[in-house]
């Protein structure tokens, strides 16, 4: 089973490397208001079902993946 | 002084410590247990497991960490330096995590510093308010808790080191906090850099050495 993790920064935290690119954006002419810079995580795994797979995966995120004092995140479980 | 792939500090570290009188060995991350009679551990600064994924992130899986754990629970005291503070949060030893500097440059220099605690083992030899001359050299090195997490370690009196300059955009401008039993104290700047005046200051000493004083007091207590 595929699944994609995507980690972002939580919202109101400041993101620098975002706002390098925003203004990096800006400079090229780009109409660009705000960037932020996550990071994303594809996996592969056996799981019997898209729920079980998601259950593992928020595991995964909560132990790993992410560090919630500073990070969000979003599961997407393909073809669930 | 744990190693790990991708420690570069180690070296001086011992070096430093073995100047100020302790018996400092280096223990790799795949070992389970920490030599007989440790009296007190040290992460050293790097890239552990190339900082993949976060700083820290992964090192703090590695077998060693168990043993370290163990000794911090039993009050021995720990000391993370710059990467090794980075494991010690990511490994929640101690509260907060360090985040990409705020303008995203690789701070490399001395900076000044300020002793807000003189309560934990690590800076028992240096005076309330005392300033200090430490180099930094990381690229996230800027320290993070939100609001509630601030107070709550202010009010405790965790935030041991400030920076009395600018530095990475710190909030509140920490350089190094302690856990809430005060054994285990991390700081980004680098204090086995600047333990002799030829090198342009020895003010690194001054932490090392009460690091070295804790771990002997602890091993005579126990014998």
């Amino acid at each position: 089973m595929k699944v994609t993790v995507l980690v972002r920064p939580k919202d109101g935290i400041l993101d620098p490397q975002g706002e390098a690119v925003r203004g990096s954006l800006r400079k090229l002419g780009f109409a660009v208001g705000g960037a932020r810079v996550g990071r994303l995580v594809d996996l592969e795994l056996e799981a019997p079902s898209s729920a079980e797979a998601k259950a593992q995966v928020e595991r995964m995120c909560q132990e790993l993946l992410a560090n919630p004092l500073i990070e969000s995140f979003e599961i997407e479980v393909e073809g669930a | 002084m744990l190693v790990f792939p991708g420690s570069n500090d180690e070296r001086d570290a011992v070096w430093a410590l073995g100047a100020l009188g302790a018996d400092a060995q280096l223990v790799w991350h795949a070992e389970e247990a920490l030599p007989r009679d440790t009296a007190a551990v040290v992460l050293p600064g790097g890239f552990s497991y190339g900082d993949y994924l976060r700083c820290g992130a992964i090192a703090r899986f590695a077998p060693v960490l168990e043993a370290v754990r163990d000794l911090a629970e039993a009050g021995g005291p720990v000391l993370g330096i710059c990467n090794g503070f980075q494991i010690l949060c990511e490994a929640g030893l101690l509260p907060g995590v360090l985040r990409r500097n705020r303008d995203l440059e690789f701070v490399c220099r001395d900076v000044r510093l300020r002793v807000e605690r003189t309560d934990t083992v690590f800076t028992a030899r240096c005076e309330p308010g005392q300033e200090l001359s430490i180099p930094v050299k990381h690229g996230e090195g800027s320290w993070y808790a939100d609001d509630d997490l601030y107070g709550e370690l202010e009010a405790a009196g965790q935030l041991v080191l400030r920076y009395a300059e600018e530095c990475n955009g710190s909030v509140g401008d920490v350089a190094g906090v302690c856990n809430k039993a005060r054994n285990v104290f991390g700081l980004m700047p680098h204090p086995e850099h600047a333990v002799d005046p030829l090198l342009g200051s020895g003010d690194g000493a001054l932490l090392l050495a009460a690091l070295v004083d804790g771990a002997r007091e602890r091993t005579l207590a126990a014998a």
